[in-house]
């Protein structure tokens, strides 16, 4: 699994860490690839601490990329807080407006700091790491065909002129 | 003196109606799905969601649906629907270094880290109509594509910074948020970080104007495109209630850094400046008009001579809203009966006078 950074990477228990990596791949995942595993997420009893509820987050950059932040604008992202029958708390915060996507998540985030953490991980967020990885590599691949090869004419240097 | 005018509702709800069955259009036509505009007018809609200042490409797409195609309109619904929603909290600030690049150039340097990478741009292209989109096609053919390399893509400016040929970058006091322009009432003269908010949510056209009369001279700080750079990068944020930073996933945007003309002083050896822009979605020709009216507005802090419009804080920033303008501009559309009268009235008086002379 590849690792991603949070922008101001504290150090953070290694089980913090681990949980971001799993929030990172279930955040990025296309809603397509991640309702084929509804049935399973959904199977055991749970309860909703939180439904899922659209907002905003507002978006900060920094100034000339480096400096000092500002608000660039806000994004629509939907949260969710459910309680799995193992009894953990499972959270997802997620771009947009989709309340499956972020319920679905949210279930994952639970189920994946229970007693069945391996067979999650493999089920789950191997697979949606697979498919996000390989979506990846083909933009990035067609980008490289756009990748700009210079070369030089040089003009009055040669002997045979 | 103002009166209140009633009536017209049935006028009204018929004028709407019209409106409905007008943007419909043929309904022996396939009906436009917010999903198409999404997906092939992507242009429209980051425009829409970049000045709308509400990162959501499908609300976009239907604001522009609803708007039929009229971008200020569109604009003033999502900003409208962003209104409604809670603000959870703030992101933590992108990382544009960390950017999964679509598009990157620099105008500055042939050979840079990581590659000079087109990605898809109308840059080159003749601009002649191309009548095959006129008809029904087949997809257009796949593009060519390259083994992708992995080599880091390092901001252009912070190799000029590292040999300190233009001012570093640096965050300070970290702990105090930015100030919101959607919170706090702005009062001049703004912090940059201000300028940049309302730069970001300003209108294209106004920004393009009065970047490209920076260019002709009007405030001229002769900028190159250091770097433009497009593509998707993750947003975290610092969730309270469980006290770490949470991935929710990724946006596209487009940044630009020009390298303008020097400053120096007895203590600082000359080095160039520079100017910022930044915009949801894939947006350069935005991104390029911020920084540069961005590095207009640092007049004062270079200590330049503020004389030309571009560098008029006030000036810029309180009219470079296309919603609070054509607010204003719409208004006059609304009844002025008695108000006209009083003038009427005047100027009638004016004119009796003179004739009586």
């Amino acid at each position: 699994m590849n690792t991603h950074e949070p922008p101001s990477p504290k150090a953070l228990p290694p089980e913090i860490q681990a949980r971001q990596q799993w929030m990172y791949t279930l955040a990025h995942a296309d809603i397509a690839d991640l309702l084929p595993f509804a049935a399973k997420l959904k199977a055991a009893s749970h309860q909703f601490i939180r439904p899922p509820e659209i907002g905003m987050v507002l978006v900060r950059g920094r100034m000339g990329a480096t400096g000092a932040p500002f608000n660039l604008g806000e994004m629509t992202v939907t949260r969710c807080v459910v309680r799995n029958d193992e009894n953990c708390v499972g959270y997802s915060y997620i771009a947009g407006r989709d309340k499956t996507h972020a319920e679905l998540a949210a279930l994952a985030d639970a189920h994946l700091q229970g007693a069945r953490h391996r067979s999650w991980v493999r089920q789950i967020v191997e697979s949606l790491d697979a498919l996000r990885q390989s979506r990846q590599a083909e933009a990035a691949r067609r980008l490289a065909g756009t990748r700009v090869d210079f070369f030089t004419l040089l003009r009055g240097e040669n002997d045979a002129g | 003196m103002y009166v209140a005018v009633k009536g017209g509702e049935q006028a009204i709800r018929n004028a709407h109606c019209l409106l409905a069955h007008k943007r419909r259009g043929n309904t022996a036509r396939p009906e436009l799905s917010v999903t198409q505009i999404r997906e092939q007018m992507f242009l429209g809609v980051a425009r829409v969601m970049c000045e709308g200042a509400l990162h959501d490409a499908e609300l976009a797409a239907l604001a522009l649906k609803q708007a039929a195609g009229d971008t200020v309109e569109a604009i003033f619904l999502l900003r409208a629907y962003r209104a409604t929603l809670p603000r959870f909290c703030a992101s933590r600030p992108l990382d544009t270094g960390a950017m999964r690049i679509e598009r990157r150039i620099s105008a500055t340097y042939k050979d840079i880290p990581g590659g000079q990478q087109l990605g898809a741009t109308f840059d080159y292209t003749h601009r002649l109509l191309d009548f095959a989109l006129l008809a029904e096609q087949e997809a257009p053919k796949p593009p060519e594509s390259a083994p992708a390399r992995a080599d880091a893509c390092p901001h252009i400016m912070a190799l000029l910074a590292r040999e300190g040929l233009v001012g570093e970058e640096r965050a300070r006091a970290e702990n105090e948020p930015p100030p919101d322009i959607t919170r706090e009432p702005l009062a001049f003269p703004a912090s940059r970080a201000e300028r940049l908010q309302i730069l970001a949510r300003g209108d294209e056209g106004f920004l393009l104007a009065l970047g490209y009369s920076t260019q002709r001279g009007y405030g001229r700080n002769h900028p190159f495109a250091g770097e433009i750079r497009v593509g998707k990068v993750d947003v975290w944020l610092e969730a309270e209630e469980l006290g770490f930073c949470v991935p929710i996933g990724e946006i596209e945007i487009s940044e630009c850094e020009m390298v303008n003309q020097f400053t120096g002083s007895r203590e600082v050896p000359p080095q160039f400046t520079r100017g910022y822009g930044l915009a949801f979605g894939s947006a350069e020709r935005k991104a390029m008009a911020m920084a540069l009216v961005d590095r207009a507005l640092l007049a004062r802090e270079y200590g330049e001579e503020a004389s030309a419009p571009a560098q008029r804080e006030e000036f810029v920033l309180a009219h470079c809203d296309s919603v609070e303008a054509s607010g204003f501009l719409s208004h006059l559309k609304l009844p002025h009966y008695v108000d006209f009268q009083s003038e009427l009235g005047l100027v009638r008086k004016l004119r009796r006078d003179r004739s009586r002379r």
